[in-house]
């Protein structure tokens, strides 16, 4: 078990040293750059002047190869440097962001648990009766309906709906507030896109715990233990669902890993301050460090999450464990 | 009549009642104090030093902290040519022919951390941003090319020495970015300014929430008695437009500054009824169609001229202010501003004679002398920004099809787009933008000058009438002179050598909740931002 730790551990390096080759290239082979941008504001009276000053202070100016050696040398040693666009501390822009988008994704994922593994577990267990023909039409639904799409619907329905209802039209909170300052204010404005997001992704999972139960539900060990004469849901608790749920617990991960960066139009739509708006923006900035800060936070979620998700593979699996 | 229909009458009726300067009922209601303003804002500053940056997602949260020396009215916001003290007791007479102006400041301002404004403050900031070090960027030091020096010979008294009388000095000074900053945070740190907020406005307590909001506090010390009326404000940074429509119709948001489009405005009036205001007005903004004059066929003034003269501005004008933010008809000058064309004036010019007909004809024959075929294909490029870059873009294609061009859009982000124009420079014809804040039309045009002089014109050529008009006009203070003289430079940018083309006017609409008071439109978006005369009828 150790040796497949530190093996795994290992492998995280080459991955992350190539995303950031990847980042700091390919935001560069973009026309124009941050300095540009940042004197577009009037159309007019365009300072080359200001500009050069600007390419100067960002050292943009540099060779690319020293750029980057320059960059790469600081992560390593924690040191991410300032936004290109605000030049303030990266780590103090990231940190609230940060914040937002793992409640955002506890939330969703949480949301995504709830509704999947029952409905799959009931979809495969009432296989071709009408539960099950709605299980599976209402997942379909989540995977065919984009988040941010089902986001737009969920803040006109609360804007038409509370305005019927009670003469004001009400929408959620647009400025976030974190839990511990105001709960109420906190869960307003984070519960809608927890919906709509966790909808979504509990499509895929539903889908996915449905199948595999239905594969272990066929497994040689449950039809033994019906015939010892367990009840049925002993047999799908205790015996099938914990290896049905190992490609269940990938799934989940992954989208877990994707939730924290990947919520770029939900985000938008919502106007929550997160790391996927944040992405959006520093692109579309030219923020060369900051999207290279993201890139790195983003893949190193991914291979955080993948790494412990298989080590939770590990735990349910003893086979993968003794190997 | 439907209901819907009424109440968006009524609406606009309110709206344009405010625009045409009939507010003066409204404005006399009395103020009451408290509550706190929120607005949404697009985009968030890159920082918080004016001087340096050129964006309004700096003015509309930044502004309320700052004093300037002086600034457009804000109770006579629709009037370009109203500017008034802020920091200084009266509005100077000039003397020395023109050459001097001496401003008296307020006694007892302070900034924040209770440090005295005084003379060497203002003069320090404008020293930062006319004459700025080798290491400090100022955005506008261009506006201030007639500035001999600045000095501070008493602790209430600025004198600004000028090369030459010019009419472009006191609309430069009135620029919204030119807030007043403390002498000795700029003698510490030169770029200070860039991370922090220290000033001496209506508000105080800068608090940000990187990427989510601006707050600030009522300054109680603020040198305008009983001003400000609200407790504070927070600009809230919400980058989808129909997220900021929806959170003023859900009360998230009382207002945005910037400018919705005309859907967006009868969406909110059919939504809110009379909980909603409209403000509208012209804008001191304006898009340009730029040709190459590098690449052939643009380099001939008869195909460039043949483009202005398929344009249909007047009907344009009409369907167009439908569907996007663009409206009045004009030339190279802010419509409505002394110095701008009038209608007649404008329809001897190319591209604006009342009979679309005859200007199409001229524009194929022009075409044909040039040897351009039938169907002759080009690209115009164009920033990939809906409002109303793609629309007019879209709108122009079809303009040019009428004369049998076949034109492709080739629309990229802002980054790639101002890459092409300024340093590959290879596009066939661009579309370009030209936004100001106070209306200066003197400097304003500097848009149209040669290449190397003026830095953002972008069509590459040099033209010596025109650099002779624009420099004679910016030294001399003779209005009727300046007019002449515009009229002829318009005539050679438009007409004559059809170096470069106007096609309209931006329209501003103000849609917001029917509690903000104090507030009225203004022709520049960067304007009328102090918020210190807003209150909150509630």
């Amino acid at each position: 078990m150790h040796q497949y730790i530190v093996k795994r551990v290992l492998m995280m390096i080459p991955t992350l040293f190539g995303a950031a080759v990847l980042v700091f290239f390919l935001m560069r082979a973009i026309p124009g750059d941050v300095c540009e941008l940042r004197l577009a504001g009037t159309g007019a009276t365009f300072d080359p002047d200001a500009l050069r000053l600007c390419q100067l202070e960002l050292g943009l100016d540099k060779p690319l190869i020293g750029q980057f050696f320059s960059w790469i040398g600081g992560f390593f040693i924690g040191d991410f440097g300032n936004s290109m666009w605000t030049n303030q501390p990266i780590v103090d822009e990231i940190g609230l962001r940060f914040q937002v988008s793992l409640q955002i994704a506890l939330m969703a994922t949480f949301v995504s648990i709830v509704i999947s593994i029952p409905m799959g577990i009931i979809s495969a267990v009432k296989r071709n009766t009408w539960i099950d023909y709605c299980v599976r039409g209402f997942s379909i639904a989540g995977i065919a309906m984009p988040s941010f799409w089902l986001g737009i619907l969920i803040i006109l329905g609360l804007l038409i709906g509370s305005q019927a209802l009670y003469g004001e039209p009400w929408m959620p909170p647009i400025s976030y507030v974190p839990i511990w300052e105001n709960p109420s204010e906190n869960l307003a404005m984070l519960i809608w896109p927890a919906l709509a997001t966790g909808y979504r992704y509990s499509a895929v999972a539903t889908r996915m715990t449905r199948s595999t139960m239905l594969e272990v539900l066929r497994e040689d060990y449950v039809r033994t233990a019906r015939a010892k004469g367990l009840v049925e849901s002993v047999i799908v608790n205790r015996h099938a669902l914990k290896n049905a749920l190992l490609p269940v617990v990938t799934v989940i991960g992954i989208e877990f890993a994707f939730l924290m960066g990947g919520l770029v139009v939900t985000e938008q739509v919502f106007n929550l301050n997160g790391l996927g708006k944040l992405f959006v923006e520093s692109v579309s900035n030219h923020d060369y460090t900051m999207t290279q800060a993201l890139v790195m936070l983003v893949a190193l979620i991914f291979v955080l999450t993948n790494f412990f998700v298989d080590l939770l593979y590990a735990w349910l699996d003893p086979r993968i464990r003794y190997s | 009549m439907s209901s819907g229909l009424k109440t968006l009458a009524a609406s606009l009726a309110v709206g344009a009642a405010l625009s045409l300067g009939l507010g003066g009922a409204m404005a006399a209601e009395t103020p009451k104090k408290g509550g706190v303003l929120k607005f949404v804002v697009p985009d968030e500053p890159p920082s918080f030093d004016g001087h340096r940056e050129t964006t309004f997602a700096l003015v509309h949260p930044i502004a309320p902290f700052y004093s300037l020396l002086v600034k457009q009215n804000p109770e006579n916001s629709m009037d370009p040519t109203d500017i008034i003290c802020d920091l200084c007791t009266e509005m100077p007479k000039p003397t020395d022919g023109g050459k001097t102006f001496t401003f008296k400041l307020r006694e007892g301002v302070k900034f924040e951390d209770g440090s005295p404004v005084n003379s060497s403050d203002v003069k320090a900031t404008y020293d930062k941003i006319i004459f700025p070090q080798a290491d400090v960027s100022s955005a506008r030091k261009a506006y201030f090319v007639m500035v001999d020096k600045v000095e501070a010979p008493d602790p209430q008294t600025v004198v600004f020495k000028l090369k030459y009388p010019s009419s472009a000095f006191v609309p430069a000074l009135a620029v919204p970015f030119n807030f007043i900053y403390d002498d000795a945070k700029l003698a510490q740190d030169m770029h200070w300014y860039e991370k922090n907020v220290l000033g001496s406005g209506p508000f105080q307590k800068f608090e940000r929430q990187a990427g989510a909001f601006i707050k600030g506090t009522a300054n109680p010390n603020f040198y305008e008695k009983g001003k400000p009326y609200l407790d504070g404000f927070e600009a809230i940074f919400a980058k989808k437009e129909s997220l900021r429509v929806q959170a003023i119709r859900g009360d998230r948001a009382a207002i945005e500054f910037r400018g919705f489009p005309p859907q967006s405005r009868d969406d909110l009036v059919k939504a809110l009824g009379k909980d909603v205001t409209v403000q509208e007005s012209d804008w001191n903004c304006v898009l340009l169609i730029t040709p190459n004059h590098r690449k052939k066929p643009f380099d001939d003034v008869r195909v460039r001229k043949a483009l202005t003269l398929a344009v249909d501005r007047w009907g344009g004008s009409q369907y167009l202010s439908k569907i996007a933010i663009v409206k009045t008809v004009g030339g190279i000058v802010f419509p409505g501003h002394p110095l701008a064309a009038k209608q007649e004036e404008l329809q001897q010019l190319a591209g604006y004679w009342p009979d679309l007909a005859k200007s199409r004809a001229e524009a194929k024959k022009l075409l044909k002398e040039a040897g351009i075929p039938d169907g002759f294909k080009f690209t115009l490029n164009n920033r990939a920004v809906d409002q109303p870059y793609k629309i007019v873009g879209t709108w122009l294609i079809d303009q040019w099809k009428q004369v049998g061009l076949a034109v492709d859009q080739q629309v990229q982000p802002t980054g790639p787009f101002y890459d092409t124009l300024r340093k590959k420079q290879d596009f066939d014809v661009s579309i370009d933008f030209n936004c100001q804040s106070v209306v200066n039309p003197l400097l304003d045009v500097s848009k149209f000058i040669s290449e190397e002089r003026s830095g953002s014109q972008y069509g590459g050529y040099t033209n010596a009438e025109v650099d002779k008009l624009f420099d004679a006009m910016n030294q001399t203070d003779d209005t009727a002179e300046q007019r002449k003289m515009m009229r002829r430079m318009e005539k050679i940018i438009l007409d004559e050598e059809a170096l470069g083309f106007i096609t309209m006017w931006w329209y501003r609409i103000i849609p917001h909740r029917t509690y903000v008071k104090g507030w009225n439109v203004s022709p520049s978006h960067y304007l009328n931002q102090q918020l210190s005369e807003v209150w909150l009828d509630q």
